[in-house]
């Protein structure tokens, strides 16, 4: 069972225990384009699932970032603020905000790896 | 336009003990010494040290790295880049106004309560509505207004469940940007594949919770919504009122009007349809017109006529009144400006207006449509829309046949918009162009397109002959550079 | 076709529309209902030649009185150099439209980066956009800024000392954004910093937006406001005239987030209301929530420095409803003439017309004091080139102005039947304030 979960929106929260680490997943960063700021929410905001907690931007585009859990933030990539072309390198390796969840049983609600690659094929059409 | 790129910045002509002006002597003791120490500023301000030729050379040599309706043709999808006449230049700087204050009374702004009330009667006759502000300072300014005068309408009949605002998705960015600033949620209405907005999906998209339609007719591809008609009367049957964005009035003028279209609430763009220079992005003015019914929800000031002739300002101050959304009478030299053209054209002349633009827009298509992507055929209004080469097997794209236009001494079309195709390239030739301009454009656009088979790679890396070259957008975003301050900290002092 | 505008011969007209396949210009619009088509002229008048078209302006101009101008709150009469008007009315920069391609527009560009570096340094802060339409529009945008910045909180508290101009700009905008905008009192003219502080204690405040020099021509001392406002993790937003940063404790200074007003006093013609402009400023760490175009210096592919719109996924023809404007313009050619009136004066220019508008305006307020007519309302407090008279018991604002209006003054601004607001500029010569106070002792 993968510990990767996604959102049709294109986020993903990778589960660590409590904690979920939520980033862009490779398709969504490859369909911005050269990334050249992410709006993050501050450690100790709490997020809710399916709201919107950010928002990411290329040169030519841009798109809010929803959270796939509820939760507090517990810290932010600030490695992104000075270089967030960093998510175009590794999106997956490149989380945007780290979340201590408050419900575990919001997962249920999120695509699997497989029902998100097949999500990304439908899009692409 | 220069070849080559003029480079300076102002602040790198400056030299310590330089000047540009001189002011009178100073009479009485400076006051400025009585005004407590804590409350004045420490730090100087970082400004150039210049004399005057200088400053006049400066900005002389940078206005030759920039190109405008003077300089060549502007084939902008929706923008309506027509000849600025240079009368109405020489009124919009008339000392009177000049040096009119705002709060001047009335008295002694007769004139210019004139100016303004022939104006909005004129704007009223031509769109159809029976009043008009002419407030608003821009056309996306204008579109809030517009959605704020609908808003107060429903508020005023207590009517608060009406939260939504139904934008086609061919529609002008503005249009959601605008809806969402005046407190509506954006529904999208889907287009056919005529690029004319789908009814069906309209009427199932309108109810109680909807206060307004935005529509442009015609519409952002160039094409008159001939279904309008029975789309007003759904709208109006479910509550709703019917916006529209004039950005495309120019085909309309002298041929039909909003207001008989079914219209409740429109804006006019006077830099667009009523050929007041676009400055380089500004001050333009987007006055909202409405029909009867809806004045009184109109924003203040406004100006009236009196009964004995005079004019007068007024503050309406009904609880039905919008309030402000500008401090005066909006951007009120533009209006000179506008209805300098208008006075010249007369009713006679604004007759032509529509129709030669759209004769412009169909020659061109039809001269282009072998070589280009018609994605919806003709006859289109004042503008239409090519998705790229017909032939895009090269790889030359929208963005290239753009620059390359840049190169042979045209300006270029509106790209990448509207959103309906991948490869959009919008061409909006106006009236005031001549069929040898347009024939030279044909021209330019005939050999891009021989050239993306010939030798594609000029094209790709085009533009070659102008004063700046293709940019570094990534790098602008990234690290933004606003200010000769940052530049310095990021690049040195020389 | 007869007009000089439309180069249109009846022969060129034939020859276009046999390429189109059309047999006449209503062909082209067979598409229309014919219910929807017009049938009959405007009904406007006829065309008019150029003289007579002059001659229509002339005379609406010949009904608009000269008044010399006493009057401010918020329009003020400074010399505008000749040069600016030379320079702003070349083609190049008149007719151009809006810079989305820059390989050809950055003559346009070249000269809005300059502005913006101007408008940081006059007002002490990082970053400039560049430029809204007016100063109360702009601060009405800042308010939005703010909110969107704090993201869930709704309550944006507005002095009671700003120009009533700008803070019905801003009630409107707030109207249907659902921002509470609530008033922070006045104590002899001067905002309350007491009540301020409760009602920053209340919580869920986004934003304080409050004037200086204030509506009453008053410099507010700001000093403090920015640590209670930041306790309270709201924006510190000040409204200022342009020219009076030049000499005046800044935006930056004072420690607020964003400076906003209208640079209208930059030497911009009165123009019965406008064109004028609005600016605003704020810190770099909230640039990418500044509303409105934006200028970057970047590099182009033969290594030239130029300048491009930068930061355009803010914006509305991106983000669409998400943007954190619809503003899509800027007011164009008036960042020209600020630059350029900016670089005309330079630092020495602007503490000058500064000087001299304050000290007329001093010169003024005592020999008014003296007449015994009226006296300062504010006599403690400290101004600049503007202030605000009591009318003595037994007159009234509006006899007092339409007798000097009779001596062809326009006098200043009334608030109500016993006050007034008086202005100078370095434009008022030692006759007209004598005119002025002769005015007022003949009374």
């Amino acid at each position: 069972m993968s510990n990767v979960y996604y959102l049709p929106s294109h986020e993903y929260a990778r589960i660590e225990g409590n904690t979920a680490y939520i980033g862009i997943s490779r398709f969504a960063a490859e369909q911005l384009g050269n990334v050249v700021y992410v709006d993050m929410p501050e450690a100790d905001d709490d997020v809710t699932a399916g709201e919107e907690f950010g928002a990411i931007e290329s040169v030519k585009a841009a798109s809010d970032l929803f959270s796939p859990v509820s939760g507090a933030v517990i810290e932010i990539n600030e490695e992104l603020i000075d270089n967030p072309r960093l998510i175009n390198e590794d999106p997956e390796a490149h989380w945007i905000i780290k979340v201590e969840m408050s419900d575990k049983s919001e997962l249920d609600n999120l695509l699997s790896p497989e029902a998100y690659a097949e999500h990304c094929k439908s899009e692409k059409h | 336009m220069n070849r080559r790129l003029y480079d300076k910045l102002i602040f790198e002509h400056s030299h310590s003990g330089r000047h540009g002006c001189d002011l009178p002597r100073a009479i009485w003791p400076d006051a400025l010494a009585d005004i407590p120490e804590s409350l004045m500023r420490a730090e100087a301000t970082a400004l150039p040290e210049v004399d005057e030729p200088t400053v006049v050379r400066h900005y002389t040599n940078q206005s030759t790295n920039n190109f405008g309706v003077d300089t060549g043709f502007y084939p902008l999808g929706s923008c309506t880049m027509k000849y600025n006449p240079k009368l109405n230049e020489a009124l919009a700087s008339a000392p009177a106004i000049a040096g009119l204050h705002p709060h001047a009374p009335a008295c002694s702004a007769q004139g210019a309560l004139e100016i303004y009330w022939t104006l909005q009667r004129a704007l009223s006759e031509i769109g159809g509505m029976v009043e008009f502000t002419l407030n608003p300072f821009a056309g996306a300014h204008g579109e809030l207004t517009g959605l704020m005068v609908i808003h107060a309408w429903h508020d005023s009949r207590e009517d608060y469940a009406r939260t939504k605002v139904l934008v086609p998705d061919s529609a002008h960015g503005t249009n959601p940007a605008s809806a969402h600033i005046a407190g509506y949620e954006v529904v999208e209405v889907k287009s056919l594949a005529d690029g004319t907005v789908d009814v069906e999906d309209l009427r199932s998209k309108l109810g109680t919770d909807v206060a307004a339609v935005m529509m442009t007719n015609p519409n952002t591809v160039g094409m008159f919504e001939k279904n309008i008609p029975a789309i007003a009367e759904a709208v109006h049957a479910a509550g709703a009122l019917l916006y529209y964005d004039g950005a495309n009035l120019n085909p309309m003028v002298g041929m039909a009007r909003p207001g008989d279209m079914g219209f409740d609430v429109m804006h006019i763009n006077l830099h667009k349809t009523f050929s007041t220079p676009h400055g380089g992005g500004g001050p333009g003015a987007g006055p909202v017109g409405v029909r009867a019914g809806l004045e009184e929800f109109l924003p203040a000031p406004r100006v009236f006529k009196n009964p004995d002739g005079t004019y007068s300002i007024e503050e309406p101050g009904g609880k039905d009144s919008l309030g402000r959304i500008s401090s005066w009478l909006g951007n009120y030299t533009v209006f000179i400006r506008a209805l300098a053209y208008i006075l010249t054209l007369g009713a006679d002349g604004l007759a032509h207006v529509g129709p030669l633009a759209t004769l412009n827009a169909n020659y061109v298509m039809h001269s282009l449509d072998d070589l280009y992507l018609l994605p919806i055929p003709g006859p289109c209004k004042h503008e239409f829309v090519f998705d790229g080469l017909r032939d895009k097997s090269t790889g030359v794209t929208t963005l290239h046949i753009a620059k390359r236009l840049l190169d042979l001494g045209f300006h270029a079309p509106t790209i990448y918009f509207p959103l309906l195709f991948h490869e959009s390239l919008m061409i909006e030739p106006t009236e005031t162009e001549s069929i040898e301009t347009l024939d030279g454009f044909i021209k330019a656009m005939r050999r891009i397109a021989d050239e993306s088979f010939k030798d594609p790679e000029l094209v790709k890396s085009a533009p070659h002959d102008t004063p700046a070259g293709r940019a570094d957008d990534t790098e602008a975003a990234l690290h933004p550079i606003v200010t000769y301050a940052q530049y310095l900290a990021k690049n040195g002092h020389d | 076709m007869a007009n000089r505008y439309f180069p249109h011969t009846p022969d060129d007209v034939r020859r276009m529309l046999d390429v189109c396949g059309a047999s006449s210009l209503a062909d082209l619009y067979s598409d229309v209902p014919d219910e929807l088509l017009m049938k009959r002229p405007y009904g406007l008048p006829e065309s008019m030649s150029e003289p007579e078209v002059r001659a229509w302006f002339d005379a609406a101009f010949a009904r608009c009185t000269p008044l010399t101008c006493f009057a401010g709150a918020g329009a003020y009469d400074h010399y505008t150099p000749a040069a600016i008007a030379a320079i702003t009315s070349r083609s190049e920069f008149l007719t151009a439209y809006t810079p989305y391609q820059p390989e050809i527009s950055q003559g346009t560009l070249q000269y809005i980066f300059e502005y913006q570096s101007m408008m940081a340094s006059l007002t002490g802060l990082d970053v400039s956009n560049a430029s809204m339409y007016d100063g109360a529009t702009a601060t009405a945008e800042a308010m939005i800024m703010a909110v969107n910045s704090a993201r869930k909180k709704r309550r944006i508290l507005v002095s009671a000392t700003i120009n009533p101009e700008v803070s019905r700009v801003v009630a409107t905008y707030a109207r249907y954004q659902n921002i509470a905008v609530e008033t922070i009192p006045e104590h002899d003219g001067v905002t309350d910093r007491e009540v301020l502080k409760d009602m920053l204690g209340a919580g869920d405040v986004a934003g304080v937006i409050a004037q200086s020099p204030n509506y009453y021509g008053i410099i507010e001392d700001f000093e403090g406001w920015a640590d209670d406002i930041h306790a309270a993790k709201a924006l510190f937003i000040i409204n200022s005239p342009a020219l009076p940063l030049a000499v005046l404790k800044t935006p930056g200074e004072w420690g607020a987030d964003i400076a906003v007003g209208d640079a209208q006093s930059l030497g911009m013609p009165l123009n019965y209301g406008g064109p004028y402009l609005g600016y605003m400023t704020t810190r770099q760490s909230l640039i990418r929530k500044l509303p409105g175009r934006i200028v970057g210096a970047t590099v182009d592919d033969r290594g030239q420095r130029v300048f491009v719109l930068t930061l355009q996924a803010r914006e509305q023809h991106i983000r669409r409803e998400k943007a954190t404007s619809n503003i899509c313009s800027n007011q164009g050619l008036m960042t020209l003439h600020a630059a350029m009136y900016m670089a005309l004066m330079g630092e020495r220019g602007l503490r000058e017309v500064n000087s001299l508008s304050a000290s007329a305006a001093h010169e003024l307020a005592r020999r008014l004091e003296a007449s015994g007519k009226m006296k300062l309302s504010h006599p403690d407090k400290p101004f600049l080139n503007e202030f605000t008279m009591t009318v003595a018991d037994g007159y009234d604002t509006a006899t007092v102005l339409e007798a000097l209006r009779k001596a062809g003054i326009l006098g200043g601004v009334a608030i109500d039947e016993r006050e007034m607001i008086i202005a100078c500029t370095e434009t008022r010569t030692k006759a007209d304030i004598e005119s002025y106070v002769s005015t007022i002792n003949n009374l």
